[in-house]
């Protein structure tokens, strides 16, 4: 009898608690590696060039990067003795695969990660010390150095540039001529960047718009409105990354002009406040956009494949220059790697200006060598050096918290472009507050 | 050997009731024996609660008392400085109050639907075998199977219900179904009646099958309405298997995950965290920290037990119970 009156009670007990517990221990295995430095890896130090001895290395990447990745590779393997497997992470899972492998030591030998999560990885003590292998580096200093730093921590260098992503402004030609633009020159500033999303609104045609943007994805938000911001000569972050400057008077410009739009019949396309980055890209190329800023890796495509003509141009400030973010992945060798020589072999020839030219270059992708970007693209369409040169005046924006801050599903940086944009513009102080609150140490 | 065991179990049972008397030291060597024999058949039971359930609550108990990262693992015991960094964070709040409004919109809706559907495919009449499997079959998704399935549904580039919805005037045919709070709410809660309604209507089904026929007779003979029955015979004596559902859903619903994580992230701007959620977030996202993670379990895990005895206590399921 006491038994029927126990049962569903401890039913319900043990359901609720395996099912909490089951979620909050699968990360961890009890172990706990408490390697709290960057450094590590048991191998004496190799310079040079490293080590080709037919070693199979392990190597991760993320999806969005997956074409890229697999060039470098295939090229890799096709000239190498060693053979590195690549394998490629769904982009929200990044974070929690590298966690669980952290602390079960089965980090891949290279890894490569979005370049705002490296500084955290770093501090963590993912990667391998590199600073005398990058040190030895011929061309150290011809490298774009935003992946660099990410990865450096008290001096000591742990990742270099893997693929570079960097944003640039698009516009659709075919739609300029219609609403009467000159279809070569795209918006030098921000004030035309408005002006001419406005004048194709003015088209009024069905799912035309004038602008877009992708509100619910705080990953793209960055990579499209801080370079507006860096552009007229101001900060998002101090230099330790410990506090943001999102209420400054460019930043309060970019959420105007991106208001302004807003209130336009038109002015940014349908569903740019619910986006939630999945399909971002998809509108312009679509030939519904006329002007907005766009990552570069999805530009080239268009060139031959879109339905109209593509005008590239550097991301203006409010009154003119330019900048981009340089985004993409930095590579490093992981923690826990036994072959680190041989996945040094790998990296040492990536930054050669050879396979940065036969990898990135000729495949229209950036390169990360300053040289090749300058010299390696002579038979590229014009309009990749156009976005090549915004390389120089471009930033990666370092914090230890900055995916918690900004890229984050329901990030407070997200919050703060909701409301400014289409909310409570009141907000935005309170919006840099919360923001300041993650990021604070 | 078989026939052994319920012997056994009798005589200790007996021995236990009855006390000592006599032949005490053979007594006691079979009775030890038969300790041992008893130890030996729940072992494997003892070990399975052990390392399913004892040990991973053991190890979230230190965890949430410890600074614990998801890269870098355990580094010294804080207590209880993730009890206080989870109660401060601004985010529970939304979250609980999100998932107490989510868990009693399903319950409300999911209780009366799966009681109806039962109460409709009860006699087997001729159509009703098609009629149960039809209604049956989304419960042999995962969740996670059917989130993605109503994840292409509602997309506005491929679903069908935007032109639907859009034609009949109720949305923009280029925004997201999912994009508004309420939108995504309701979308949710669509998608788990779909899901769910079959499962519980099989639970309720058998307890109406339970009920003894005569008890219908009897009322009919009495001149009881239908509506008399169910109110008189069907609810009182259905109450253990509503208690039931009604615990199964609401600790489901508080425990809501997958669907949420697949159909919205949480989004749009947070409007549809619920707590698990929240702890992912703090695992995986956004703080990366298992111990406030584990932290906010423990929470979950005591609201979760004080919930359910509540309720078992409210609908006296347990005095009764025990009476009958």
């Amino acid at each position: 009898m006491s038994a029927t009156r126990f049962r569903p009670r401890a039913a319900a007990v043990m359901a609720g608690g395996l099912l909490v517990t089951g979620l909050a221990a699968c990360g961890g295995d009890g172990g706990g590696g408490g390697e709290t430095t960057g450094s590590g890896g048991g191998t004496a130090a190799a310079s040079g060039e490293g080590v080709d001895d037919g070693t199979e290395l392990t190597m991760w990447t993320r999806a969005p990067l997956e074409r890229q990745a697999i060039n470098a590779v295939e090229a890799y393997n096709a000239t190498h003795e060693n053979q590195v497997a690549l394998e490629i992470l769904p982009n929200d899972d990044v974070e929690g695969m590298v966690g669980s492998a952290a602390q079960t030591d089965s980090l891949p030998d290279i890894l490569a990660g979005d370049v705002v999560r490296i500084p955290y990885w770093t501090e963590q003590g993912i990667f391998t010390d590199l600073t005398d292998q990058i040190g030895s580096l011929e061309n150290v200093d011809d490298l774009q150095e935003g992946h660099i730093d990410a990865g450096t921590l008290d001096g000591a260098m742990h990742t270099l540039p893997f693929v570079t992503d960097i944003s640039v402004m698009v516009w659709n030609k075919d739609l300029y001529e219609q609403a009467g633009l000159d279809p070569e020159a795209g918006p030098t500033t921000l004030d035309e960047f408005v002006e001419h999303a406005q004048a194709v609104a003015a088209l009024d045609q069905d799912g035309v718009a004038g602008s877009y943007l992708s509100g619910q994805s705080g990953g793209a938000l960055v990579f499209t409105l801080l370079p507006t911001i860096w552009a007229s000569g101001e900060e998002v972050l101090n230099d330790d990354g410990t506090e943001a400057m999102l209420d400054g008077e460019a930043a309060q410009a970019v959420y105007s002009a991106y208001r302004e739009l807003a209130e336009t019949p038109n002015g940014l396309g349908a569903g740019s406040r619910e986006e939630t980055g999945a399909t971002w890209t998809a509108p312009f190329q679509e030939g519904n956009i006329g002007v907005m800023p766009y990552p570069y890796t999805a530009v080239t495509g268009m060139f031959e494949d879109a339905a109209f003509e593509v005008g590239v141009a550097a991301i203006p400030g409010v009154d003119g220059g330019g900048s981009t973010f340089l985004g993409g992945d930095a590579i490093g060798i992981s923690r826990s790697s036994e072959n680190v020589d041989q996945a040094w072999n790998f990296m040492a020839w990536l930054m050669s200006d050879d396979a940065q030219q036969t990898v990135f270059a000729d495949n229209n992708d950036t390169a990360a060598s300053l040289t090749v970007l300058a010299d390696g693209y002579a038979d590229a369409d014009p309009r990749t050096e156009v976005a090549n040169a915004t390389v120089a005046d471009g930033r990666t924006p370092v914090a230890r918290n900055f995916n918690e801050a900004f890229n984050a599903a329901g990030s407070p940086w997200q919050l703060l472009i909701q409301d400014a944009v289409w909310g409570e513009e009141s907000a935005i102080g309170s919006h840099n507050d919360a923001v300041n609150a993650v990021l604070a140490p | 050997m078989v026939t052994h065991i319920p012997a056994a179990a009798e005589r200790v049972a007996t021995d236990a009731v009855s006390g000592a008397d006599g032949g005490r030291r053979r007594r006691r060597t079979r009775e030890r024996r038969d300790a041992l024999r008893g130890w030996a058949f729940i072992t494997p039971t003892v070990v399975l609660v052990a390392v399913l359930f004892l040990a991973p609550i053991g190890l979230v108990l230190v965890m949430s008392g410890s600074q614990w990262s998801l890269l870098g693992g355990f580094q010294g015991m804080n207590s209880p400085d993730n009890f206080r960094n989870v109660l401060a964070d601004p985010l529970l709040g939304d979250a609980v109050s999100f998932t107490l409004r989510y868990t009693a919109l399903t319950t409300v809706i999911l209780m009366p639907v799966a009681f109806f559907l039962a109460l409709l495919v009860q006699e087997s009449r001729r159509w009703n075998n098609l009629l149960r499997t039809a209604i049956l079959v989304p419960s042999a998704l995962g969740i996670a199977s059917a989130s993605l399935l109503f994840y292409a549904l509602y997309s506005p580039q491929i679903g069908p219900l935007n032109p639907i919805l859009a034609r009949l005037g109720l949305m923009d045919l280029n925004s997201s179904i999912l994009g508004t709070p309420g939108g995504a709410l309701w979308a949710t809660v669509v998608l788990i009646v779909w899901r769910f309604a079959g499962y519980y209507m099989i639970l309720t089904m058998v307890g109406l099958q339970a009920i003894p026929r005569e008890l219908y007779e009897a009322a009919s003979l009495d001149g009881a309405s239908r509506i008399t029955q169910l109110r008189r015979i069907t609810l009182p004596l259905l109450r253990p298997t509503i208690a039931m559902t009604l615990i199964l859903s609401i600790a489901g619903s508080l425990l809501a995950f997958d669907q949420f994580y697949i159909l919205t992230k949480g989004g749009p701007n947070n409007s549809t965290l619920t707590v698990v959620l929240l702890i992912y977030r703090y695992a995986f996202e956004t703080k990366r920290d298992l111990g406030m993670a584990a932290a906010l379990s423990v929470l979950v895990l005591v609201v979760l037990v004080a919930v359910s005895v509540l309720q078992l206590r409210a609908l006296g399921v347990s005095r009764k119970e025990g009476d009958r």
